[in-house]
């Protein structure tokens, strides 16, 4: 995974909460078994008219459509975001379309982990520091946003100032790009001993046998 | 274990403390993993990982797979050769890796194929204080049996496969006791909407939830897995209910449980399950042990529930009205209510009773266990599926779909002009060729009604069994509890004949 320390961009406006991973890859391109090629497919029905002549053609409205969003490497969206299935391939589609964060007030569980492994930043702020990034992005498409992990904070040219809380070992990890198996597997005579004393647990054991 | 001078514990606690591995400063704790269930939508970019960096699956007799998402359930014949040919490589791709690293596969034609959260329970894989995991958010499902049991993306997927464990933040915990008796026509589902509509889709998001209260204990296993396989809608890492009885009783027998004498002993004549019961009796909460946040519900007090927007959260009771963006209580919701009317195609104010439906789907790891079909066959009984309406049963496992055609509950239903299918995800995802249309309308006993769900431009309104049954025949979301059953099934208590407002 890539690295990730200070990013200054602009960014993309989603003013909704409750953003499930649904819409953020819908699931007909869950069958495929590769792990690129999602980007294009971000909020694919966002991205599309649905009803009338024009159905299945880009809706020229949808925020990622835009010509003066094109090159956003931040989301910005309201609380929960993320919420619904597991499925990795919505971070795998926000990072390849060229995200490298996501602001939001809060985001849900199984996606925040996901996101982490992906090399995305989710910055959590307040839900009143995130109206105004909001409305800056909305107002002026080319407005940049100061990302920095290593001070946790994120910043614009107009005064904003925001500090944002991270695990420190998931901001470690983001920073160095560490792969979680290598760093798990620093432990693996713990997790010998582990197995070794509860071998005869058989009560917890999937196909148990007495 | 002796918990004699410690304090006391939540079961919760007490999973997560037999599963520690390390708990290195500064990082999360190294939990072990007694159980990862594997199918084919998130798993093979999990496999490949492994490949390419030359590692292999650790623990292999810790894994158990199925397919379940994007077969079809139309025929077998449809089965064995899935026309979709991305899903069929997909479906394939599990196959090879499966074999490559020696992973037990129940494909689709083993009696013990299913949607992966019912079969871990069905084989008896699934137990009492084990960690479970899967690339599914519907792992939660698990929690039922006392299991610590979460959904994973496809890092952690291969995470676990690689070296049986996961690092985890030790989420905090949260109570929610549900006390007395359901009235007639509630179910578990409707505890578990009335839930969500409380506290919200990210009203638990941090916590691990254990449901407990008169009225969880009432429950079968069955009506306890759909109460935690929705924990996730409302954001919860895990939802747990304390292993008891019924729980002994439904697993005993079953072909992964233990049987038998048991190995090195100490006293003759003991045997494995006893001894493993007696495990499990341990896990749980001890009296006086804190949670960080509690919820007690009135069971006495709850309606059959229905899903009105696109959020399961959005809910409200059959007798009820579709509210209106005034009834939202931030403008973050007022945003998400005007945006879900517009989507459903719902005006305030309407009775959520005079919506009619164009299809009904009975099935998902929520609502396809035998139970929930014995109890929408007794509703739809006597009666044909309304004309205008498009009916499945998709059953949740072979075995659940065996034994219901043993009890006569697939013919009831074929009768009565349901579609009876082979068992998988189907309707409640549609990523198998089982959709709504756009601008179709769906009583449906699954867990998400999203935008696009069940089908692009599909309109889901979540429900329980014996509600979705009721719409079928109906066309329109019914109120179970006035509904005259016609059906002369003997096994029917007459109490049950409610008669009053029948549709016929």
């Amino acid at each position: 995974m890539q690295p990730i320390n200070r990013l200054t961009a602009t960014a993309a406006p989603l003013p909704l909460p409750n953003i499930d991973t649904d819409q953020i890859i819908p699931k007909q391109f869950l069958k495929r078994i590769e792990r690129t090629g999602y980007g294009e497919v971000l909020f694919y029905d966002w991205r599309r008219i649905q009803e009338g002549p024009e159905a299945g053609k880009e809706d020229p409205r949808f925020v990622l459509n835009r010509p003066e969003y094109k090159g956003v490497e931040i989301l910005i969206a309201e609380k929960n975001f993320g919420c619904g299935s597991s499925r990795e391939h919505a971070a795998w589609a926000i990072r390849q379309f060229g995200f490298r964060a996501v602001i939001a007030p809060t985001f849900a569980d199984i996606f925040y982990s996901n996101a982490g492994k992906n090399g995305i930043v989710l910055a959590r702020l307040t839900e009143a520091e995130v109206e105004t990034l909001m409305a800056r992005s909305t107002a002026n498409p080319g407005h940049l946003i100061t990302l920095d992990l290593q001070a946790q904070t994120v910043t614009d040219d107009e005064g904003f100032a925001a500090h944002f809380d991270i695990d420190p070992f998931r901001k470690y990890c983001l920073l160095n790009g560490l792969d979680d198996i290598g760093l798990t597997l620093r432990h693996e005579a713990d997790l010998d001993r582990y197995e070794h004393a509860h071998t005869r647990e058989y009560w917890m054991s999937p196909k148990a046998c007495a | 274990m002796t918990t004699a001078l410690t304090h006391p514990k939540t079961l919760f606690e007490k999973v997560w403390e037999q599963h520690l591995v390390a708990e290195p400063a500064g990082e999360p704790t190294l939990l072990y993993i007694d159980l990862h269930l594997v199918h084919e939508v998130t798993s093979p970019q999990a496999f490949e990982g492994l490949r390419l960096a030359g590692r292999s699956v650790r623990r292999p007799d810790r894994h158990i797979a199925t397919v379940d998402h994007n077969v079809p359930t139309t025929s077998i014949g449809d089965r064995l050769v899935i026309a979709d040919q991305i899903a069929a490589k997909q479906v394939d791709a599990l196959r090879r890796n499966c074999a490559e690293f020696g992973i037990e596969l129940f494909d689709v034609q083993a009696a013990e194929q299913g949607i992966v959260h019912m079969i871990g329970p069905e084989l008896g894989a699934t137990k009492p204080g084990m960690t479970i995991v899967c690339g599914d958010s519907h792992t939660s499902t698990h929690g039922a049996f006392g299991a610590l049991a979460f959904g994973i993306g496809t890092s952690e997927v291969e995470h676990v496969m690689a070296t049986q464990t996961l690092p985890q933040d030790k989420p905090r915990t949260f109570r929610i006791n549900v006390e007395g008796e359901l009235p007639y026509g509630v179910t578990a589902k409707d505890i578990i909407l009335e839930i969500i509509g409380r506290i919200g889709t990210d009203g638990a998001t941090g916590y691990v939830v254990e449901y407990a209260g008169s009225a969880i204990r009432a429950l079968s296993m069955e009506g306890r897995m759909t109460v935690c396989n929705m924990s996730i809608e409302a954001g919860a890492r895990a939802g747990m209910i304390a292993p008891d009885d019924t729980t002994f009783a439904y697993l005993k027998g079953r072909r992964f449980a233990p049987a038998g004498p048991l190995q090195n002993s100490t006293t003759s004549g003991e045997d494995s399950w006893s001894n493993a019961v007696a495990q499990w009796r341990t896990l749980v909460t001890d009296e006086g042990a804190a949670f960080d946040r509690e919820l007690t519900i009135d069971a006495g007090k709850l309606a059959p529930r229905v899903t009105w927007g696109t959020s399961p959260g959005m809910v409200t009771g059959i007798d009820d009205v579709v509210p209106s963006v005034d009834d939202a209580l931030s403008d973050a919701d007022r945003k998400s209510f005007a945006r879900a009317l517009e989507y459903m195609d719902l005006k305030p104010g309407t009775r959520i009773d005079d919506i009619r439906v164009d299809a009904v789907f009975l099935g998902s790891c929520t609502n396809a266990r035998i139970e929930d079909l014995r109890a929408a066959a007794q509703v739809v009984n006597g009666y044909q599926v309304a004309t205008s309406v498009r009916a499945m049963v998709v059953p949740g496992s072979q075995q659940v779909k065996a034994q219901a055609e043993k009890e006569g509950l697939a013919t009831i239903f074929t009768a009565a002009g349901f579609e009876w299918r082979e068992p998988g995800c189907s309707m409640c995802l549609g990523m198998n060729p089982d959709i709504l249309q756009p601008g179709e309308r769906c009583a449906s006993t699954s867990n998400r009604n999203f935008e696009g769900r069940q089908g692009r431009g599909g309109r889901t309104h979540l429900v329980s069994p014996v509600m979705a049954a009721a719409a079928a025949i109906t066309g329109r979301l019914t109120d179970i509890r006035r509904w005259k059953f016609a059906g002369t099934d003997p096994g029917l208590a007459s109490d049950q004949m409610l008669v009053e407002g029948g549709s016929r």
